[in-house]
């Protein structure tokens, strides 16, 4: 019995993978080129992408801002103060804006739609769309799947040019850093194709992980009131976990 | 067009000429190592409203559940119009659902909908009709359950009795062959209880539909339906016309019908994993 336990507790997250990465192919399945997926995938976007908008801008301006900080007053000691520039893009066009994005869009898009879908699964919503021959992974699942992909690297572009900005608002207009040096060192040492969009593809790799782990643990949530809490709790915790370890692997791969 | 029960001017219950819609042979229905239902038979002729009664946890949700096809029997077969269910692949199931009209529980509203849309989504989905037909669709039919001119309201702002009959709209939307009834009247206050007894009388027997209703209300049995079917302890406690059932001198037949603390069938739950006892 206690060899049994032992041996379910360590084939458990196994077997939960599974049936995430089957779930995921299901969802593919039922991909079509028709309107009303589309329309309602443009809803999701709306819903989920646009409305993390304004906690994506204020937290990225934030991280510039604190970025340049802490880079001025390390670069300071060098004599090095111009440089700032180059490296607030650099770790935040490779992992910083990818990564905090994914983190944040989990905690604000993740959690809301693990809820969702976990409470249609309490209240018997999702029941009520398979007896009315309708497949809820395709109707709920899927849209809200497909607008996290999309909007995940939306976003990271976005907290990454609001972070510019914060740096841009610290540097020149609180350390007094020369605007001209500012941009002529992030336009010739930070590369468009290897450091911005390097980091895109990562958000667009973590937008899938996070959507994907948010939608699954909300459809297989238990339906009560504790079920959805703890399917919430795991979103968060599994999809900023596994974005940090995606990270590393992905880095070591493109670096 | 369907004649139903009492068109017909007959008791649709077992033993009538009317072929039954839905026959259930040797049902077993497992869950771990609890025997949920056991040889359960059962034949619901066209056009009646049968009841599924029993004590909580009895099976008669699940019962509803392995005819619609969300569970998978582990032995017997279900056949409603001569498919059998129980065999049929997930894509079949699904064509075949389109036969089948449940109202849950609690009505099961989608949420982040309107009426409107909450009724059009099954026609939107199984049909390529035009919008102005799907609109005239769903305005009888919100006028055939007496909410005409609620069709821009949220879930939300409906009363339980409401959110019941939009539910029934949505269920009858695409002219099932059977209807099926998940504790219908549950949490209703007595007026709206009459009214949802009314439509489901009314919608049967106008759309030549079969109901089959799981409820614990022995008045509304008694007022409905046409035939009853009282599972306990897994298997069919008794079965007949609902006015025969309250003079049976059948003791778990009898508890049942007249509310009774004492009798065949347990307060205590039995596990059949441990015995519970107080000594530790």
């Amino acid at each position: 019995m206690e060899t049994n336990f032992r041996f379910t507790r360590f084939t458990a997250p196994i077997q939960t993978a599974g049936h995430c990465l089957l779930f995921l192919l299901r969802m593919l399945a039922g991909l079509r080129p028709a309107l009303a997926q589309v329309q309602s995938i443009l809803q999701q976007v709306y819903l989920i992408g646009a409305r993390s908008l304004v906690i994506i801008m204020i937290c990225g301006f934030f991280v510039g801002m604190v970025l340049s900080l802490q880079a001025i007053n390390a670069l300071e000691q060098f004599g090095a103060s111009d440089q700032v520039s180059l490296l607030v893009g650099k770790s935040l066009f490779r992992e910083l804006g990818p990564v905090l994005t994914a983190l944040l869009f989990a905690g604000r898009a993740g959690t809301a739609i693990t809820a969702e879908i976990g409470l249609m699964r309490a209240t018997s919503q999702i029941d009520a769309m398979e007896l009315m021959a309708i497949d809820p992974v395709q109707r709920v699942a899927l849209p809200r799947f497909m607008a996290g992909l999309i909007s995940v690297p939306l976003l990271t572009a976005m907290f990454n040019a609001l972070a510019i900005l914060g740096a841009v608002a610290f540097s020149i207009g609180v350390q007094g850093l020369d605007p001209g040096i500012f941009w002529s060192k992030l336009q010739t040492g930070v590369y468009f194709g290897k450091d911005f969009m390097g980091g895109i593809w990562k958000s667009l790799v973590f937008g899938g992980i996070v959507s994907l782990i948010a939608v699954f643990f909300g459809y297989t949530a238990k339906p009560t009131g504790a079920g959805v809490g703890t399917a919430t709790t795991n979103t968060v915790v599994l999809s900023s976990v596994l974005v940090l370890i995606f990270d590393f692997i992905m880095t070591s791969f493109l670096t | 067009m369907l004649e139903t029960a009492q068109q017909a001017g007959r008791n649709p219950g077992v033993g009538t000429s009317a072929a039954p819609i839905i026959r259930i042979r040797n049902l077993v229905f497992r869950r771990g190592r609890n025997t949920i239902l056991d040889g359960i038979n059962m034949d619901i002729p066209r056009g009646a409203i049968v009841a599924l009664m029993g004590p909580s946890g009895a099976g008669k949700t699940t019962l509803l559940q392995l005819i619609a096809g969300q569970l998978r029997p582990d032995e017997g077969s279900i056949e409603i119009n001569g498919t059998n269910v129980s065999t049929l692949s997930d894509r079949e199931l699904y064509r075949f659902r389109r036969n089948i009209g449940v109202l849950l529980q609690n009505g099961a509203l989608f949420t982040d909908l309107t009426v409107f849309e909450n009724i059009a989504t099954p026609v939107r989905e199984h049909t390529d009709l035009p919008e102005a037909l799907i609109r005239r669709l769903i305005m009888t039919k919100l006028n055939s359950v007496g909410l005409g001119g609620t069709e821009d309201l949220m879930p939300h702002e409906l009363s339980g009795g409401m959110a019941r009959r939009v539910a029934l709209a949505r269920a009858v939307v695409l002219d099932p062959l059977i209807m099926l009834y998940d504790e219908p009247t549950t949490g209703l206050d007595p007026i709206a209880v009459s009214t949802v007894r009314t439509l489901m009388r009314e919608t049967n027997d106008a759309l030549g539909l079969t109901s089959l209703i799981v409820t614990h209300d022995v008045v509304q049995v008694s007022q409905l339906a046409d035939y009853c079917y009282i599972i306990a302890s897994a298997r069919i406690a008794g079965e007949g016309p609902p006015g025969e059932l309250a003079h049976s001198k059948d003791p778990g037949i009898d508890q049942f019908v007249n509310g009774k603390v004492e009798g065949p069938i347990a307060f205590h739950y039995t596990s059949a994993d441990r015995q519970w006892s107080l000594l530790g």
